[in-house]
Formats: C-alpha cells, structure tokens, sequence
C-alpha cells in the first residue's frame, strides 16, 4: 500500500498537536530525569535524559541507546528502483551491492544539495533510503515516468541506535553474533529486524530496523544484554557532540536543505560541504550534473571547513574572520571535545579563505561568565581529518571494547 | 658487557613527569634517552594486571589534576589517553545512614536537604570558596613558582604577576586566601557544616596522602590541591583514565617514541655521575653508563640526592634542606578484583553515587582518631577510605559482570611500631594482610558481602611504593603539599627553578613545583627551565598562555 491511498481514510481524524510519542517513549519517559525534550520531526526526542557530560562518554567509551526513529524512511522498489535512484543521487547506485549502504546527497536542477541520507540495498530492485527531511513528495516526483513504487515507511519502521566500543559485545550479549558484519553492510537477523553497522557518531556501532509494535521487546533485549557493558540511552546533545567530533554533518545545520531554505543562494553544492567524493560525473546523468559541471569550472564559493580553535570556550556561533579583520565566514556547529581534548568546530568558509587561502584564520568567540560577556579572538586552524576517528569503528570482527 | 651511550639528555625514571618533561626535551630537538628501572613504565601511574582479566591502576587511580594545556599540546588522546568522568560519591555509617554526593546538583541538594537544610545552603558558599581559591591557583600551575628571595628578572617577572593577581583579589579576599592557605581542613569544614557525616565526608580531600590530621594547620590546601583540577572544564571534577591509570604514562611514552626519543626499562640509576660541579651522566645498576649534559631525575628530591648523587658535589646547607624535606609515607592501598558487583544496602536501588569515590568515615574526629594511630606508628583502627569501582565505567578493567575496586587507605605509616620498634622492616606480610583485614571489616559498613566477592586482593603498605615505585617512604606527592614546602620552597628554598646545586642536574618529579597529583605540571614546567638554560626556550610551546 503506498502511502496516497490510506490518506483519504486519514484526512477525518484530527491530528493531534505539539509533540507525539516515538515507538520507544515508554522507555525513553522513564529515563528521562532532565524532562528534556525536543522536536524530531513533531516526535518527543529526549535532548538529555541525565546528564550530556555522562551520556556523551557512555557512547565514548561504553555504549549508548539512542531513538532514531523520527528519520525519515522510504522504500523504494521495482525493476527500475536502481536506475531512478541512480538518477537522483549524486553517487554510482549501481556499485552499491544488495547488503551494502551508501551514503549520498541529491541535488536540485542547480546542484544544491536536497538532503543527505543513507541508502540501503536489499536486493536488485529493492532499496531503502534515510534521511532527515520529508522526501516523499521529490522521491515521487522522482520516480515518474519508472517502474518503481515508492513507499513512506517512516511511522511504520522504528530505528534504534546502538553505539560506542562496547556494542559488539552488547549484540553478542543479546544473542545476536554479527562479528563478520563490516561496516557499511546490514542484514536482516530475524523476519522483520535487520541491523546495518552504520551511524552518526563515526565510532563503533550499529542500527537496528524494525516494525514500530515491535520496538519495546527490542529495546529491552539490548537494554538487558547491555547492562554488564556500560549501556546507557542518550539524548541529543550527547550525540550532536559526537557527530561533530566525526565531521558528520546536520541538514538544517551545517547545511540548508535547499527545499527548506526560503532565502536565495541559501543552496550549496556538494564540494562547498567538502563532500564532491560522493559526487560521480562519470555514472551517466543525475540531477544537478549540468549545474554542477559549471559550477566545478567556476569553483565553489565557500567550504565547509573542519577546525581545530585554540582555547576551550565552544565556538558555536561564531564568526570567522581573515587576518583578524575582514570576516569570511561562521561557526556552524562548534564543541568542546572531551575525547579529541581539542576545541572543533564545522565552519563555512567563504572562497578564497575557505579554499585556497585558509591560513590566519580566526574565530571571535563571546562568552557570557557570571553576568561579565567577554570577546575573544582565536586562532583556527583547518584540519583535514575527521577530530575522532578510532581504529575499532572499522574493525572486523569487532574487539569487545 | 655494558652499554655506553651518548646523549643530549637523559630522564631518569619514567613515571609520568619523567615522560612528560623526556616529550618537551626530545620535541625541542634534545636527542633524550629515559631509563626506567622497573621492567614496565608509568611510575605511579600505571596500569598492570596481576590476575587474568582485571587490570589494576595499582597506585594512583583517579585523574583530574593532570593539565589540560599539555594533554592538547601532546595530543595524547591520539595515543589512546581518554580521561572519562565519574559521577559524585557517597559515605555510609555503621548505623545504616549514608550521605549521596550526587553529581546532580538538584539531587544533591535534596541530599544535603536530608541531612541538614543549613547545610544545603552552607554547600553553595562553601563551593564558591573553593572555586575561587581554585581559580586563584590555576594559572600559577604551568609556571615556575614566583621566588622573592631572588632577584633575577624572569624570577621578578613570576613574582609581579603573583602581586598582580593577589593585589586583584582585595585585601579582604587575600586575607581570606591565606588563612584558607594555611587553615585545617576542620577548621574550615565545621565554620560552614553541622552535618558530621557531610563534613566527613567532604573531608577526605584534606587529608589523602599527607601525614597530618583533619584538624592540622596546612590540610585546606591540600583539599584545594586535590580541587583545582577538571575534566573537561568542570573545576573539581575527577575521572577515570580509561585502561587505568597506565593510560596516561603509555600515551606520554608513545608521543615521545613517536618523537624519536628512547625507553629503556629494567635498569636504575646507580650514579649521577658528576665531575667539576657538572653532571656527566647516569651509571645504571647493569653496568650501563650512559653519558649527557642534562640529567633530569624523575625521582624525588630525596632518592635523587641523598641516594644517587655524589655527597661531595653537593653544598652541606643544601643536603641538609634535602635530609629534612618531609616526604612521609602516610597511605596503603587494596587493589582487589571482585567476581561481581558487592551490595550497598543502605544505598538507595541503583544509586548513581556508587559509580564515584565511597567511604566509612562518620565524623571529623573519627578521622582525627585515625590520624592518632599514624602517629603512634600504627595504621589506622577506624581508617579513612577512597573506594571506587572503576569497572562500572570503564569496560576495559574487568569482565563484563565482574569489577575492580580500588581503595585508597589512610593512615598507614612507613616506619611501622612493632614490639617497640619502628621500622619499615615491620611491614612482614602477616602484617600487610592484617592491616586488609582491618580494611575490609569497614568496608564490610557499606557491602557486608565484600569479603566473598574477593577474587585477588594486592595489598600495598608505604614500604612497597618505595620499593616498586621508588617513592621515599612511599610518599605519593613525592614530598607532602605543606606550605612550608610549596611554592619557591618546594623542594627547597633557592632551588625552586627545577635546578640542583650541581650544573645540568634537574628534579623534574613532583617533589618540585606544583607538587604530586599526576599533573604533569612539574615535567613540563622542568622542561621549560632547562631549554632556557640551554638558550632554547623558543622551542618550547607556551603552555600557561
């Protein structure tokens, strides 16, 4: 059933407003002593449920349970699932074998990113794509004119989160012995659950897919097998500080997914998010080539630069500047880093300084202490690695912590 | 056969400052050789597993103190040093009663609520004391002690900058920071708390490591020292290095490795080998002989001097400022590796605290009590304990299911009484196992069950920090945080700039300013003095910056 046919039966019950509850509230409710909740895509999401500073090093140096089932999540499937795909995204879907996930960007006409997501592949005709933005509607628009069916699996299918170097051990704890799954692969452990060892935090980890009615026995099969291992459920911000230090981006964020940006030239190109790897020119046509063809020629107006800022005050927010005088560019996500016990930041950097020029770089960080709002300016410096990146994310089979 | 060798420098011991000061050294383009005589590195900061499947922080076991500047500048979490958190702590009483020093704050305050409403408000003032000392005292960390007896102009220049600030601080708050410098932990407790057992517990600080009671003059700032470290920023806070403490000497060994600088293991020092008022070089106990204008001695002043260094290249007035450093060994620890979690029944189901620092003690006078044993040259019949269970945070201690405890036990002196005589010789292992045993039927006041979850237990009096580590007296601060040895008089008035009487010989360890702690401050900062005297100090980061 696609999702157009039941929506007639669901026009004539009202909605409800402000937040509804994910798959995992029950749970989630319990934990959550912060009673901190924020807006995932009109779901509760807990932002912290204890303590940011205690989450965060469970995922770090344990294992944390995090609900991601507010991504968006569509099937696609059909004899020609792969060449409507192929010609959305900006990478080669026919090189993603069935097994595999990918992750990828899609580009308007002009080349401006859409989203980002990740995109898995069951078999020949059959995938499915993750991402933060609704994408039902373009994936439809998408798909005309191929013989493929799109479906919105978002409140049918929960999602949940299991990451940090203990989560092998926790999966073998639960019965579940994936020590031969690399990363970037999924497989379906049971009718109805697969895992992929994928996420957002660039450690060691995996997610688990399942129906939504199903969502409570799973979280308490991990919760159980993780209790000798440090497991813990983490909100937001615990995660947000992880993702940074992995230089993974946030749409909304670090980028303006050009369908929600109402201003003009909000838009950015692959390679202006430092992602053009992810861009394949030589897979035949997809959307936003023509543009992006030009826009390779006419180079990118700014970059997406990872820094490492001197000092420890965060530099979210904060303004760049060249020379200390002539301001190039902001701060789009900014954190201490507890492991990499450096001060990182993602920062969009406008050309020449974001690109060819980006020596004498600094932030202007304010900081607010005790009623006293204080200027600084510090040096940032761009790095071309990820802040953390450990040996065992990439480990297999996986060590037990 | 014996080795010979030359080099630019070499660091005898590698314990954490010894590394530390080796990285500054090599990086600044020193060729540095660090000799080590365990057959294993770290110092007080190690990590080592003596049954299969447990790792122990065998002596030091929290970290917090060690400084940030120099985790970045080193980069030490690239070589695998990551310093987690732990979460508040708790004390219990035989009478079934515990205090929760829970992390959050308003849990905590609905704790100090329970037992007293005026000291739930007296929490708050009381911090703020402290967090203002704190933040007093942390620039001075990563620079070398201001001197007023000395008129050299880099010693004028610390010295202005410390008139600066404490001119900055008013002369009703300066006043207040030298009554705090040089008050009792007591003293201070008891104007702010009537809660015993919350100024018990908040005592612990006062006294860890230090031959002096809860009431002696000089213990609030050893509370403070134990304060103004962070993890992460937060002031105060202790963590856990995960894999132990080790953590922090492997990472340090491996920044210098990856520097070009060497290790070697399983040979001490013999001699500081000295002619004309300069030292040459280190003898090792293998026959080794390895030559070097500097030689900087991870050990503490005392072994460094009155052991190794030749007694005629020494000045008599120095050797006997050495002779009477204090350096008292005052603490023993259990190491033990537990076959499951032990119960806390007086803890509420699941309590957050018992993942932080637990103790037995009930009230100040107790703790006094016990400090009364140390001085009779007995360990403490009712001793005070730092307890933690590591293994609740860091996987990588135990496996899954089992834990590791740490406790860190005062009093226990060096020169124990036995038959009349005191004499580190006392410390037979029937002895050792009585004063565990002492140990564990008070921790049997928090989980009666402690004794059947012991899976091995290594037993650490003072006299065995002096053999295997080598700290005089097993003293952890190499030399303890009195204000009489603080500062430019530590270790000794006129040799506050890391130096010895004899030319290229440095005390790089924390019998030098600022003092123990695992801060790494005290190699840095030796670092720092050497490259200047060697007119290299431009290759030298500004860590204090």
């Amino acid at each position: 059933m696609n999702a157009r046919d039941s929506f007639a039966g669901r026009a004539a019950t009202p909605v409800p407003q402000g937040l509804i509850d994910g798959p995992f509230h029950q749970r989630l409710a319990a934990l959550n002593h912060a009673r901190a909740w924020y807006d995932w895509a009109g779901y509760a999401a807990p932002s912290v449920l204890d303590t940011v500073e205690f989450e965060y090093f469970a995922l770090r140096n344990a294992a944390s349970l995090f609900d991601i089932s507010p991504m968006r999540k569509f099937r696609v499937a059909g004899p020609q699932a792969e060449a409507m795909l192929n010609r959305m995204v900006t990478r080669d879907v026919a090189r993603l074998a069935p097994g595999r996930v990918a992750y990828v960007l899609w580009c308007d006409e002009e080349g401006m990113v859409i989203d980002d997501g990740t995109l898995f592949r069951f078999g020949p005709d059959d995938f499915r794509l993750c991402c933060q933005e609704p994408m039902f509607g373009w994936l439809e628009d998408a798909a005309w004119g191929f013989d493929c069916a799109v479906t919105d699996e978002t409140d049918a299918l929960a999602a949940l989160a299991l990451q940090g170097p203990t989560s092998h051990a926790i999966l073998k704890a639960a019965g579940l012995d994936l020590g031969d799954l690399r990363p970037f692969a999924h497989r379906e452990v049971a009718p109805g659950l697969a895992i992929s060892r994928t996420g957002f935090t660039g450690d060691l980890g995996y997610e688990f897919w399942g129906a939504w009615d199903a969502a409570l026995p799973l979280w308490d099969r991990l919760w159980e097998a993780g209790r000798a291992h440090g497991l813990r459920a983490v909100g937001y911000e615990a995660v947000n500080i992880a993702r940074i230090e992995a230089g993974f981006l946030t749409a909304g964020v670090d980028f303006q997914p050009v369908h929600a940006a109402e201003r003009l030239h909000r838009g950015r190109t692959p390679r202006e998010l430092g992602l053009e790897r992810l861009v394949d020119f030589g897979k035949g046509h997809f959307n936003g080539r023509r543009a992006l063809l030009a826009a390779e020629k006419r180079g990118p107006r700014s970059r997406l630069l990872r820094l490492d800022v001197e000092g420890h005050k965060p530099a979210q927010g904060a303004l760049i500047y060249h020379g200390r005088r002539r301001e190039v560019g902001h701060v789009t996500s900014g954190t201490w880093s507890p492991t990499a016990k450096r001060n990182i930041a993602l920062a969009e950097v406008r050309a020449p300084w974001g690109t060819t020029k980006s020596g004498d770089l600094w932030a202007e960080i304010y900081t607010c202490e005790e009623g006293v709002w204080e200027r600084r300016m510090v040096r940032a410096r761009p790095q071309r690695a990820a802040f953390y990146r450990p040996a065992r994310a990439r480990a297999t089979p996986p060590a037990d912590f | 056969m014996s080795e010979h060798g030359r080099y630019d420098a070499i660091v005898a011991g590698a314990g954490h400052n010894g590394l530390t000061a080796a990285c500054y050294l090599q990086k600044a383009g020193l060729r540095t050789l660090v000799v080590e005589k365990n057959d294993w590195i770290g110092g007080a900061a190690v990590s080592r597993s003596l049954t299969p499947g447990w790792t122990y922080s065998n002596c030091s076991y929290v970290c917090s103190l060690l400084r940030r500047e120099i985790v970045r500048d080193l980069d030490l979490p690239r070589f695998g040093l990551q310093v987690i958190p732990y979460e508040g702590g708790g004390s219990f009483t035989r009478d079934g009663r515990h205090f929760g020093y829970y992390a959050d704050p308003a849990q905590l305050r609905r704790e100090l609520r329970r037992h007293s409403p005026r000291d739930a408000d007296a929490y708050q003032r009381y911090s703020r004391t402290i967090l203002r000392q704190c933040r007093f005292i942390r620039p001075f960390l990563l620079r070398p002690a201001p001197d007023p007896l000395s008129a050299r102009p880099r010693d004028l220049g610390e010295l202005a900058f410390l008139l600066k600030r404490a001119h900055g601080l008013g002369s009703r708050e300066l006043g207040e920071t030298i009554r705090f410098w040089t008050a009792s932990i007591g003293d201070f407790l008891d104007e702010h708390f009537e809660s015993d057992l919350v100024k018990a517990h908040l005592a612990g600080s006062g006294i860890i490591g230090t031959g002096l009671g809860v009431y002696s003059p000089g213990t609030a700032y050893v509370l403070l020292h134990h304060y103004m470290g962070d993890v992460d920023g937060a002031i105060g806070a202790w963590g856990f290095a995960r894999g132990g403490m080790g953590a922090i000497s492997n990472a340090l060994a491996a920044a210098f490795e990856e520097a070009g600088g060497t290790i070697r293991t399983g040979a001490g020092v013999e001699e500081i080998l000295v002619d004309d008022g300069k030292v040459t070089g280190l003898a090792l106990s293998d026959g080794a002989e390895f030559r070097a204008p500097i030689v900087a001695s991870n050990m503490d002043v005392k072994r460094t001097i009155l052991r190794h260094t030749p007694r005629a290249a020494l000045p008599e007035d120095y050797l006997r400022a050495v002779e009477r450093f204090k350096i008292r060994g005052s603490s023993a620890k259990l190491n033990i590796a537990l076959d499951g979690m032990p119960e806390f029944p007086a803890a509420p189901p699941g309590a957050s605290f018992l993942r932080g620092d637990l103790h037995c003690s009930e009230s100040l006078r107790e703790l006094e009590r016990a400090y009364d044993d140390w001085k009779r040259g007995r360990w403490s019949d009712e001793p005070y304990f730092d307890m933690l269970i590591p293994s609740q945070i860091d996987p990588t201690m135990a496996p899954p299911g089992k834990h590791m405890m740490t406790v860190f036990i005062q009093y226990a002196p060096y020169e124990l009484e036995a038959e009349g005589l005191r004499a580190a010789g006392n410390w037979t292992p029937e002895r050792r196992q009585a004063m565990a045993e002492t140990v564990l039927d008070k921790i049997e006041v928090a989980c009666p069950d402690i004794r059947r979850r012991i899976h091995h237990m290594e037993i650490r009096s003072p006299k065995e920090l002096e053999d295997e580590v080598g700290l005089t007296e097993g003293n952890i601060f190499q030399g303890e945080l009195t204000f009489d040895q603080l500062l430019f008089n530590r270790p000794v008035p006129g040799y506050a700039r890391y130096d010895t009487p004899v030319k290229g010989l440095y005390i790089v360890g924390s019998s030098a300013h600022p003092g123990g702690g695992v801060m790494a401050a005290p190699g840095a900062n030796a670092a720092r003095e050497i490259l200047h005297r060697i007119g290299r100090a431009g290759n030298m980061p500004d860590l204090a910056a």
